[in-house]
């Protein structure tokens, strides 16, 4: 083997593996504190706090990765069956459910067994969060703390450091990071430990450079990776391993073996024809057939919102300043969690802003049933979109959690007939430039 | 002379269109999809080649296209009944831009450009409401055949609202407006303004542009032209063989391809 085939085998296609790894260790690491009936910290993807929390120790539990996780592993249905019989309606958030059932089951789950919380944390960045926290206060008595991150107050009106709006806000952050602080601290009985937090943020810092560059990479093609299923792993790290050294060296790999893949025209897709951008959140049950009914027709994802605001939005790629650890932090949760709010709500001036730089044929809106806060706005961003961009747009509608909503056979016929237009449009291009 | 076919294999009927070099429309053939959905496409392709006098051999190129498309086992490749239908409605009114098809399972909004390519499109979502399916509950609950629907209802006189547009619904809703001693046709006509009002909803997710072609079985209901002519404010192209359109938009791609092999290095003028 040559120097240069052994690099590539080593390199590629380490992200996926390791970073399965990662998440086997971190499910494996719940079940043992599970087991020994130690404390938890529940918390959600956009504003986990994880910084705060690790500084006490405390292992966090994502309930949306867990209710995501049912669904990829098909056994979502008897999940959310349970807690339908139980009362909940089947109109509201599939994850929630799944959670609910996890609860009222002990912590059993597919992955192992789940701990349960001494403390919940959450923001606003999703209207379901208190209501889904409440129902651990009631049924475990934890504490949950809600970190209230102001939001854009219109489209395009962001404030930014050395704005007096943004000061205030920052400041109304950083006076809410220390009740947490105060919380964390009666809960656990720990003192705050300063240095202990810088080091954390220094390794956070190092993900979410890292995070910023591994999607950049994707501006190459082909693309090195895809951001519907390759890209879902590197989030479970990304949430699960915030401001650890274990999550900090896994995207400095990342890293390596994106622009590796990048600088060397390995793709993700062996013959890459369209470029994608995926908006919303990714269709859990059947998660690898629905990618394969792009894959099929040499459609790519080279983008998604998902890793923006499922990421917290830590993909802006901001550095703490650790010389003033908890202002920058403050400044920090205030830019990202608000950027994550965005991706959701405000994502059509970004995907406008991006299509060029990635190369982007075509856009693929995911509304999903169960959850009205990314989906609502869809359809005007949609619109929006197709007023600044000629880039035509598909709109196909599932669930993140409930195969009942779920039609293969619907889905595919209007994913084949965006591809036949998205084939007529190349072809008519490829006339035009002839003619030119 | 070559001839191209087109096989539509719908959730209720399966049609077949055959078309000449002149892309000349000389065989239809229609038949009831069944449960046997392989044999329906054979049978419907066998029923069109004997009622326009060409011989299987003479059929060079063959597209499945609808629900059923990948079981059309004979057919050379297969193209969504979305972009079919476009291209179907363009080459019989050339002006079309919008085309509103309502099938039995599904009804779609289409916006085409000047060649048939599908620009956009909307469908209703997984529930059948607004669909064919939709006026069949309906018509089985007032105990009267598909092709009676139109004549009947177009003798309203006091329409009533239907406030559901659920197809396990609308039978008890129907039912209950018999109770209450309205008329069948009053009944029947708001059952068809239900649909074509949820029709132009999808209409206009796509935008709206003239010339409008109606496609599809249900253009074969006079009422239901009515509703949504009237809905809309404007006339709709609608052809003797609109049921037949997505048939014949296979066809069509399929005469596209036989036509792109004669000059392999011409850019095909296909779909795909």
């Amino acid at each position: 083997m040559t120097i240069e085939a052994a690099t590539k085998n080593e390199i590629v296609g380490r992200g996926n593996r390791d970073g399965a790894q990662l998440f086997r260790d971190w499910f494996a690491e719940l079940g043992q504190t599970a087991e020994k009936g130690e404390q938890s910290a529940y918390v959600f993807v956009m504003g986990s706090m994880n910084e705060i929390l690790k500084t006490f120790d405390l292992p966090v539990v994502f309930p949306e990765i867990n209710s995501l996780q049912t669904a990829v592993r098909r056994v979502a249905g008897d999940f959310l069956s349970e807690a339908e019989d139980y009362g909940y309606s089947p109109d509201i958030c599939g994850y929630v459910k799944a959670d609910v059932s996890v609860q009222l089951r002990g912590g059993e789950h597919p992955m192992g067994r789940i701990p349960k919380p001494t403390i919940a944390v959450l923001t606003n960045a999703c209207n379901t969060y208190v209501k889904w926290a409440e129902i651990w206060e009631r049924m475990h008595g934890c504490p949950m703390f809600t970190l209230d991150v102001p939001g854009t107050r219109e489209a395009g009106t962001q404030t930014w450091p050395g704005d007096q709006d943004f000061e205030n806000d920052r400041r109304y952050v950083q006076k809410q990071t220390k009740e947490l602080i105060a919380l964390c601290e009666q809960v656990t009985g720990k003192k705050f430990d300063i240095d202990k937090f810088r080091e954390i943020l220094g390794h956070a810092n190092s993900m979410s450079v890292g995070w910023k560059r591994v999607i950049e990479a994707n501006k190459a093609t082909p693309a090195p990776f895809n951001a519907l299923t390759d890209g879902t792993i590197f989030l479970g790290v990304a949430n699960g391993f915030r401001g650890t050294k274990e999550g900090a060296d896994y995207f400095n790999d990342l890293v390596e073996e994106m622009e590796y893949k990048a600088a060397n025209g390995i793709g993700a897709l062996a013959e890459e024809i369209y470029r994608l951008v995926f908006i919303g959140v990714p269709c859990y049950p059947i998660f690898r057939r629905f990618n394969e009914l792009f894959s099929e027709w040499g459609g790519s994802f080279i983008n998604s919102t998902y890793l923006w605001f499922a990421s917290g939005g830590s993909n802006l790629g901001f550095e703490y300043d650790l010389d003033k650890p908890l202002e920058s932090f403050a400044e920090g949760t205030l830019i990202s969690v608000r950027d994550a709010m965005d991706s959701m709500f405000h994502q059509s001036q970004m995907l406008v802003d991006m299509v060029d730089d990635y190369s982007v044929d075509g856009i693929v809106y995911h509304p999903i049933k169960s959850c009205r806060t990314v989906s609502t706005g869809l359809a005007d961003s949609r619109s929006y979109f197709a007023s600044k961009k000629d880039i035509p747009s598909l709109f196909v509608e599932s669930d993140m959690m409930d195969s009942r909503e779920i039609s293969e056979a619907q889905m595919k016929n209007r994913i084949d007939a965006f591809f036949e237009g998205l084939a007529s449009r190349k072809q008519q291009a490829a006339i035009a430039g002839k003619e030119d | 002379m070559a001839y191209a076919a087109g096989v539509d294999v719908g959730s209720t009927q399966t049609k077949a269109a055959i078309v000449n070099e002149d892309r000349e429309l000389v065989g239809t053939a229609l038949i009831d999809t069944g449960s046997n959905v392989i044999a329906a496409a054979e049978n419907v392709f066998e029923k069109a080649l004997m009622g326009s006098g060409i011989s299987n051999e003479e059929v060079e190129y063959v597209i499945g296209t609808g629900y059923g498309r990948y079981r059309v086992t004979f057919g050379n490749d297969q193209v969504t009944e979305i972009s079919c239908h476009g291209r179907g409605a363009v080459h019989m009114f050339p002006n079309t831009r919008t085309v509103v098809d309502m099938g039995g399972q599904d009804t779609k909004a289409i916006k085409v450009g000047e060649t048939g390519e599908i620009e956009d499109f909307c469908m209703n979502d997984k529930c059948a409401a607004g669909t064919g399916r939709f006026l069949g509950a309906a018509a089985t609950a007032l105990e009267l055949t598909l092709d009676d629907l139109g004549p009947t209802a177009l003798r309203y006189t006091k329409p009533v609202k239907i406030s559901t547009t659920c197809t396990v619904f609308a039978e008890s809703e129907v039912l209950s407006w018999l109770g209450k001693g309205k008329k069948v046709e009053d009944i029947l006509w708001g059952v068809h303004e239900s649909i074509a009002t949820r029709s132009a909803g999808l209409m206009r997710r796509v935008g709206i542009q003239d010339e409008i072609t109606f496609t599809g079985g249900v253009t074969r209901n006079t009422a239901m032209v009515q509703a949504l002519e009237e809905r809309l404010g404007k006339k709709l192209n609608i052809s003797d063989d609109s049921h037949y359109m997505g048939a014949l938009g296979a066809a069509l791609f399929a005469m596209d391809r036989i036509m792109a092999s004669r000059q392999p290095h011409a850019v095909a003028e296909t779909a795909q």
